[in-house]
């Protein structure tokens, strides 16, 4: 229930011109942020980030007596820093120190419903909310004092956390906020501290989870350990599709430390007091189990082929044509499934005590993880209790939230005991959803000038997003009994799109046509992989824009400015040439080159140019990065030295991608099932210098960094490699077979 | 019953002679440095040192290192006292998950154990084994060379001291431009 009230007049004068203050009834802390956070009203839309979805400012922060202050945000630290860049803005405008803020990340029961901590909008939806609140609660507390000393507002003074009057007179943070003073509604604008004032963000801080990783304390889901804890494995069937024939557990039931087997349909798990204990039960019932199996998957071969004679869903999602001359070059490039390859193999640990489930899982979304299991398991959400905890990078849709759910199903049949639940390296690489394979197919014409006049590009790629939500999206749904079949794959819309991500090219060409050929089928289980389909699509638009510029003997740089009119992107270009000394760059020669990558992240977010020198081993095949520069414009810069370390990850993680990987199977299973058969980056390939740019924008919304550098710095390598070897590979990864083929070595 | 001298205590375990060390440092010692990463002795996520050579702790049962000395990365300090690893991979920020660090860090140290003024490629070399997904490679480099300058600090001074840590940014450069104009947040204070 809401209801105006006559008593903030003080808050109603500081927050002028944005209509009467609304102050809810007291609803009492047991009703969380989820429950009252999702009032309808007018003006939500005009509300910045996620104070749309949350309006109450004490759904976001709130103060105690002693001034310490605690945070909320539903994103969750996967190890891209978000906990200190988000404790940067809180503690800015706030103006308290950092280690005055405690930050409380994705909890259902605890946190704002902020969806998926996804495609690089923590600081855009999460940030802005959070800097908002918290430069309106500085400002109802300002004006509580205000009102308090009788004094106005513009005599007075904020600093560390207190309102301190003319003549000295300090009233803190803990003094001033009182019941409900904070449960209140946000409103469309707020007084943000100005970008030249800044004493937190903007500064490089040191961030804040580090120490502990450092140390070996307790910091990651695979650390906890809670009393009366049991260790549970899986045993997941051979291949997709394959069916349990017969299986006698009566061998494993009898090893030691072993507490239950349990089989529901095509879905075994073992548990036992001690972890390896579980780990040696899990390979016996394995090596028990006898299934039949099926060859549903491609020929890996013709994978391509494949994909493109399925029936798609084509949607055209640029078409500026007017005429235009007939296309007179054309290209196609390819991607191969990508693993997203978590160092450390999922985890989870789930509880079913007094009809209440609390699961701990590294979910990127707490909220449709509940969701989902909720629906597996058949309860009520309000049932489940889903909180994140950091787990090894997951770079996207990985394992973690299939881990939970099958830790949640044990959980159920073994109640009170917390059961911990993790993955073997060998389930994580076959089992979790890649990164799809994708084709990208363009044609495109130059006019007199130089300039291109027409431009034909088409994207084929499954789904990008099969996350939870629907408990069909679980792994385990699939292999029980009373199971639930995957929900139907769409497609992400535009603007930012899934396959289609990155599609539209951001320069300007005058007859464009763009279409998003959507395969519903789905050959691998796949689901988002940083970046979605922009690494492909900017390696293929950037390529391409290399291929039409040699074709008028065209600087690959200049090509690029030529058909820029956005000055943002033209600036990142400009700076990362002049960081790269491009101009002056030594002339091509056998074996080495150079080239460059440019995107604007979804053509929303963070704009980033990489340049790359490689090496090209005649004999051998083998590139090597010698040098790679970047510039990046993020828009306001929270943490920069944050972004740097985003900008350097994503850079090395692509060039991963890019010259080593790629999901291996034959007609009935993945074989690339661990790190032998699924190669990545090692330290012999890490460039001698990574040196990365950033062009601040001082006030400017925050953009999101996070996945900016995958397609650029895919890109600058696929066009340095062309360079030095005369020769362009556009089927990837770039490896040293296909280096030598194409060099006809 | 096997007797385990893991960071300069004596430990009774009575977990099977066949179990991973790594098991039994997580389970029953409660210590979170090592990681699993893949059981296959592939990434040095789980890397410890033994008689301080670096050891994939995944793939060597505690039935041989009786009487050996294992250590861990809970060894080289706390947060609150870090060693010079420590101190150099958070002066760095080498770290994004963090998962693989630890098992970097005792590769890394097993090295400066033995030589403080090991080469670039030296170092690469001796890294090789270790996988970090997140590409943090490089600060991981960083790192290691500046802790390798740490240790020689302390060790010609006799005592812990070392040149104060250079600020954040070094290994960038911020180019501060007027804000641009589609921005919409109006700041006011």
């Amino acid at each position: 229930m809401i209801a105006s009230s006559g008593t903030v007049v003080s808050r109603r004068a500081v927050l002028r011109g944005t209509g009467a203050l609304i102050v809810s009834c007291s609803l009492g802390p047991a009703i969380t942020a989820a429950v009252i956070g999702r009032q309808q009203t007018a003006n939500q839309a005009a509300l910045p980030g996620d104070l749309a979805q949350y309006p109450l400012l004490d759904s976001w922060l709130r103060i105690a007596a002693d001034g310490k202050v605690t945070a909320f945000t539903g994103k969750a630290e996967l190890g891209q820093g978000i906990r200190t860049a988000l404790l940067q803005v809180i503690a800015e405008e706030l103006l308290v120190p950092l280690d005055r803020v405690t930050l409380i990340t994705a909890d259902t029961a605890l946190t704002p419903n902020e969806g998926y901590t996804s495609g690089s909008h923590s600081m855009q939806d999460s940030g802005t909310a959070l800097r908002n609140a918290a430069a309106q609660v500085r400002e109802i507390l300002l004006a509580e004092a205000a009102n308090r000393l009788q004094q106005p507002i513009a005599q007075l003074q904020v600093e560390d956390g207190a309102v301190v009057a003319p003549d000295g007179t300090r009233l803190t943070y803990g003094n001033l906020v009182a019941d409900q003073l904070l449960h209140v509604r946000a409103q469309p604008t707020s007084k943000l501290r100005n970008p030249a004032a800044f004493k937190i963000m903007g500064q490089s801080t040191q961030r804040v989870d580090i120490p502990a990783k450092v140390c070996g304390d307790q910091a990651y889901m695979q650390d906890m350990r809670l009393p009366g804890m049991l260790h549970a494995r899986v045993v997941r069937p051979p291949g997709y599709g394959a069916n349990l024939l017969k299986l006698d557990t009566a061998a494993v039931e009898k090893m030691p430390g072993v507490v239950k087997v349990l089989r529901d349909k095509n879905f075994l798990a073992v548990v036992a007091h001690r972890e390896y204990q579980a780990v040696k039960a899990m390979r016996a019932l394995a090596a028990l189990a006898q299934w039949a199996q099926t060859a549903s998957l491609p020929q890996a071969a013709a994978l391509h082929a494949t994909l493109l004679a399925m029936k798609s869903e084509d949607e055209t999602i640029l078409d500026t044509r007017s005429g235009g001359t007939r296309a007179t070059h054309s290209a196609t490039y390819t991607r191969p499934y990508l693993a997203h390859g978590s160092i450390g193999p999922s985890c989870a640990i789930a509880q079913w005590s007094q009809d209440q489930l609390t699961l701990w899982s590294s979910t990127q979304g707490v909220f449709p993880n509940r969701a989902a299991i909720a629906e597996l398991l058949r309860l009520d959400p309000q049932q489940v209790r889903c909180i994140q905890v950091e787990g090894s990078g997951c770079y996207g849709h990985n394992g973690a939230d299939d881990a939970s759910a099958d830790a949640a199903l044990i959980a159920k049949a073994i109640p009170d005991h917390p059961i911990r639940l993790q993955w073997m390296r060998e389930q994580e690489h076959a089992w979790e959803p890649y990164g799809p394979a994708m084709i990208a197919k363009v044609r495109a014409s130059l006019d007199e000038s130089g300039h291109i006049d027409t431009w034909d590009y088409g994207v084929w790629s499954n789904t990008h997003s099969t996350r939870p939500g629907p408990a069909g999206a679980l792994l385990a749904a699939r292999e029980i009994a009373a199971g639930y079949p995957p929900p139907e794959p769409r497609p992400i819309p535009q603007p930012e799109g899934g396959g289609d991500r990155n599609a539209i090219p951001l320069y300007e060409v005058r007859n464009a046509h763009v279409v998003h050929h959507f395969l519903p089928q789905m050959p691998l289980r796949v689901s988002a992989l940083r970046s979605l389909g922009a690494y492909l699509n900017v390696i293929a638009i950037e390529g391409f824009m290399d291929e039409l510029a040699e074709l008028v003997a065209a600087d690959p740089v200049d090509f690029r400015l030529k058909h820029l009119n956005d000055p943002r992107a033209v600036a990142v270009i400009k700076a990362a040439a002049e960081d790269f000394q491009w101009a002056s760059r030594p002339k091509r020669s056998p074996g080495q080159g150079h080239g460059v990558g440019f995107a604007r992240y979804k053509n929303l977010a963070a704009y980033c140019a990489v340049i790359m020198e490689v090496t090209v081993d005649h004999e051998t095949g083998r590139t090597r990065v010698v040098r790679a520069v970047a510039a990046v414009d993020t828009g306001q810069v929270v943490n920069p030295n944050g972004v740097v370390n985003q900008i350097q990850g994503s850079i090395l993680q692509s060039m991963s991608w890019t010259l080593f990987e790629g999901v291996t199977f034959d007609t009935q299973r993945i074989t690339s099932v661990d790190w032998a058969s699924y190669p990545i980056l090692r330290f012999s390939s890490v460039p001698a210098t990574l040196s990365v740019r950033l062009l601040d924008a001082p006030g400017a919304p925050f953009l999101g960094c996070g996945e900016a550098g995958q397609g650029p710095a895919a890109a600058a390598l696929v066009n340095a490699v062309a360079n030095a070897t005369g020769r362009r590979i556009r089927d990837l990864p770039l490896t040293p077979g296909r280096v030598k083929a194409a060099i006809g070595v | 019953m096997i007797e385990l001298d893991v960071n300069g205590r004596t430990h009774q375990v009575t977990a099977d002679p066949d179990t991973p060390l790594l098991y039994v440092l997580r389970d029953d010692l409660e210590l979170n440095g090592a990681k699993f990463g893949c059981g296959l002795g592939q990434c040095g996520a789980c890397t410890v040192l033994v008689d301080g050579i670096a050891t994939l702790s995944c793939v060597t049962p505690i039935l041989l290192l009786a009487g050996r000395q294992i250590t861990t990365v809970e060894a080289l300090g706390t947060a609150a006292k870090p060693g010079p690893l420590q101190r150099a991979f958070v002066e760095e920020q080498a770290a994004q998950c963090g998962y693989c660090t630890a098992g970097m860090m005792m590769r890394a140290q097993a090295l400066l154990q033995q030589n403080l003024f090991a080469s670039e490629e030296e170092i690469r070399a001796h890294m090789e084994p270790n996988l970090c997904r997140c590409g943090t490679h490089f600060r991981i480099l960083r790192a290691i060379r500046r802790a390798a300058k740490i240790m020689l600090g302390e060790h010609s001074a006799g005592q812990s001291r070392a040149e104060p840590s250079p600020p954040l940014e070094s290994n960038t450069d911020i180019t501060r431009r007027p804000a641009h104009s589609e921005r919409r947040e109006r700041p006011e204070r």
